[in-house]
């Protein structure tokens, strides 16, 4: 009987290692939960659906499957650390993620310590590719975003002053709360700031200041928790401003709390599902689409409806990306896939990308876009790039 | 000058309220049990999520009560099963127990959720919009301190006047003697995680119909000043917290309209450390001296 025992677990270690012989993992380094969990796992979603449809990669005539290490990080910069090291210890060849420029910041430095390659999908903070030399990204920077939504509020909007509100200790909100009030007030606006901190859930003070104030406008880049109360709150205090924030607050949870209520929530973001000028965009979003209505529980993950958010879009470009670089790298070997990187082109979803010195993808073009209160979507406003800009 | 403050004025109210019921709940198993129940907060949070998926499936006016009675079983069934085994053991043990049990509720939930933000539903009237001079609030900021109130004297007179309220009064000023006197101590105990149970259900409605998002951990920050605003009331005493909490609600929004935001909370916990350090025993707290 020992003989038999022995000889099956004999067995299965030899399979399990011919099978681990042609296969190769790529990390997703995403939160699924947290303030920023509905966006990670709508990110998630996108790298999931690249996946089904490029499950495997063919180096040097040897065909290699690709196994998904999907890790949580809960918006938190101190569990992103530990859950790094989890993917550096399971040996993936190139990371994805995260949503959030802070919990990426935070596992830049364990990828840099193993000389693993990440590829940033929305985070949009400078300092993630600029303070790590193994950090990429597909999505565009806050100094751009922040940029184009000053803009948005002084000729769209005619503002003259706003309420920039920011999370303390947040890389992304204190960020891109900053390039707004730069580009604000190099336009000749006033601002006013006001800063909250984790598990605020009172904003009601905040609001009544920027009435008191006479501001016009109202720029909340923070998560989308943060963010349905701001929007509940504000409707109740019958603000006449409209409020607005970058491409986090682009999700279902800001639709459901704009629902109904008498508010104009603006954001910023990579990508609209409706812009039908791309035909890669096109089959990505008719494709995605029918994935999610084919499984039940994506479509939970994508909080219960079929819109395309942009992150998904992200997700999917940056999986392609990891994609290419491994093909050219023409090896699963980290350094090697780190050292191929650069010299990538890819003709994606949200436009055509590219790395500059940095690492940054050369992206010129932000979409904004409306919550409307009736049927609960966005509207597409207007799309922005930086040469309109002058 | 009373324009520009009325509207901080009005959320202080309404937030103290909120804070006063989850405070009755600390202080009550205190005065009884010696013991700063951890997963009150907790039980807070629970209330709120019991509420976003019973009314997906439900009219409101069968939620409501059943919101309350599952919060109520919950509070009960956590004495049962994490409290009242270790009765005799040493107190330290049993605050170690809350604190499990305040884990455990708190990871459950994030569990069974999935760890994201649901909306909380409008529940109808509190839930509206009205205007008080040129500020608009809902109306909940108006009936959450009348509502408070209303409850806590309705609680002090069930403590002061009837059979169970005096036996709750004798096992708090001594256990083992009120045992001897034939007091059911576990009833009297059930009956006091009862009460405060439903007084975190019905502080949940008011809270989320306020701040209509609710995550696992949502319910820590408020169960925490609620327990500084117990403790600051003098703990064990009823009135003390519910007066405890309405002055924390009012300080911290004052403090938010100097436009110190980022202070508030701060302002709370070192409040808790003055009051530890000056007046051990609170506002209204009893002099508790040793039985030898």
């Amino acid at each position: 009987m020992k003989k038999v025992i022995a000889l099956v677990l004999a067995m299965m270690l030899v399979l399990s290692a011919a099978a681990m012989a042609e296969s190769l993992k790529i990390g997703v380094f995403e939160p699924a939960s947290g303030d920023n969990g509905a966006g990670g796992k709508q990110e998630v979603l996108g790298i999931e659906y690249a996946h089904s449809l490029t499950p495997t990669v063919e180096i040097n005539g040897v065909t290699y499957d690709i196994e998904l290490d999907i890790v949580d990080n809960q918006s938190q910069t101190d569990k992103a650390v530990s859950a790094a090291q989890t993917l550096v210890n399971d040996k993936v060849s190139i990371v994805l993620g995260s949503y959030g420029s802070g919990v990426s910041m935070a596992g830049g430095d364990v990828f840099a310590e193993h000389t693993t390659p990440a590829i940033g999908c929305s985070c949009t903070n400078p300092s993630v590719t600029l303070l790590c030399d193994y950090y990429w990204r597909v999505c565009f920077l806050d100094p751009f975003q922040g940029t184009v939504m000053a803009n948005f509020a002084k000729e769209e909007k005619q503002a003259a002053k706003a309420y920039v509100l920011t999370q303390l200790g947040d890389d992304y909100s204190t960020g891109l709360g900053f390039y707004f009030q730069q580009a604000f007030t190099a336009l000749g606006g006033d601002v006013v700031t006001g800063e909250f901190t984790e598990g605020t859930s009172d904003f009601t003070a905040f609001l009544t200041t920027a009435i008191n104030e006479g501001c016009d406008f109202f720029f909340a880049p923070s998560s989308t928790t943060s963010a349905s109360l701001i929007i509940d709150q504000a409707a109740s205090a019958n603000v006449t401003f409209p409020i607005a924030a970058g491409d986090t607050w682009e999700s279902s949870v800001i639709l459901d709390a704009a629902k109904g209520k008498n508010v104009e929530v603006y954001c910023s973001t990579f990508f609209d599902e409706k812009d039908e000028s791309s035909t890669v965009a096109a089959d990505f979003v008719s494709g995605f689409k029918a994935w999610l209505n084919d499984n039940a529980d994506k479509k939970t993950n994508n909080g219960g409806n079929d819109i395309v958010a942009a992150v998904s879009a992200l997700g999917f470009d940056a999986y392609n990306v990891a994609i290419e670089a491994i093909k050219a790298a023409g090896s699963p070997d980290p350094q090697a896939v780190a050292a191929a990187l650069p010299g990538v082109v890819y003709d994606g979803v949200t436009g055509s990308i590219s790395f500059d010195e940095n690492g940054d993808a050369n992206k010129d073009m932000a979409y904004i876009k409306q919550a409307n209160n009736e049927t609960g979507e966005f509207d597409f406003i207007k799309t922005q790039s930086v040469a309109d800009l002058g | 000058m009373f324009e520009k403050f009325f509207p901080y004025l009005l959320a202080g109210v309404s937030v103290g309220g909120q804070y006063a019921l989850i405070a009755v709940g600390y202080t009550m198993v205190y005065g009884i049990l010696r013991l700063i129940n951890f997963a009150h907060g907790d039980i807070f949070t629970a209330a709120g999520f019991f509420m976003v998926y019973i009314a997906a499936t439900m009219p409101l006016y069968i939620a409501v009560p059943l919101v309350i009675i599952l919060t109520v079983l919950l509070g009960f069934t956590v004495e049962r099963v994490a409290y009242k085994p270790l009765r005799t053991a040493p107190r330290m043990s049993i605050m170690i127990s809350a604190i499990g049990v305040s884990y455990l509720l708190q990871n459950l939930m994030w569990y069974i959720t999935g760890g994201l933000a649901k909306q909380y539903p409008v529940l109808p009237w509190i839930g509206d919009t009205i205007t008080l001079g040129n500020t608009s609030t809902k109306v909940v900021t108006i009936v959450t301190p009348i509502l408070t109130i209303a409850l806590v004297v309705a609680l002090v007179m069930l403590i002061q006047r009837t059979k169970i309220g005096m036996a709750m009064r004798a096992v708090s000023k001594d256990f083992e003697t009120a045992q001897l006197m034939g007091i059911k101590i576990n009833s009297v105990i059930s009956t006091t995680f009862i009460i405060g149970s439903f007084l975190a259900a019905v502080g949940s409605m008011l809270y989320f119909s306020n701040y209509a998002t609710v995550t696992p951990t949502i319910g820590a920050m408020p169960g925490l000043k609620a327990f500084v605003a117990a403790v600051f009331g003098g703990i064990g005493s009823v009135p003390g917290a519910v007066i405890g909490a309405f002055i924390i609600g009012i300080a911290e929004n004052i403090i938010k309209a100097l436009g110190y935001t980022t202070f508030s909370d701060a302002f709370t916990f070192a409040l808790l450390i003055v009051i530890l350090l000056v007046k051990p025993t609170g506002l209204f707290g009893e002099k508790i001296s040793e039985k030898v």
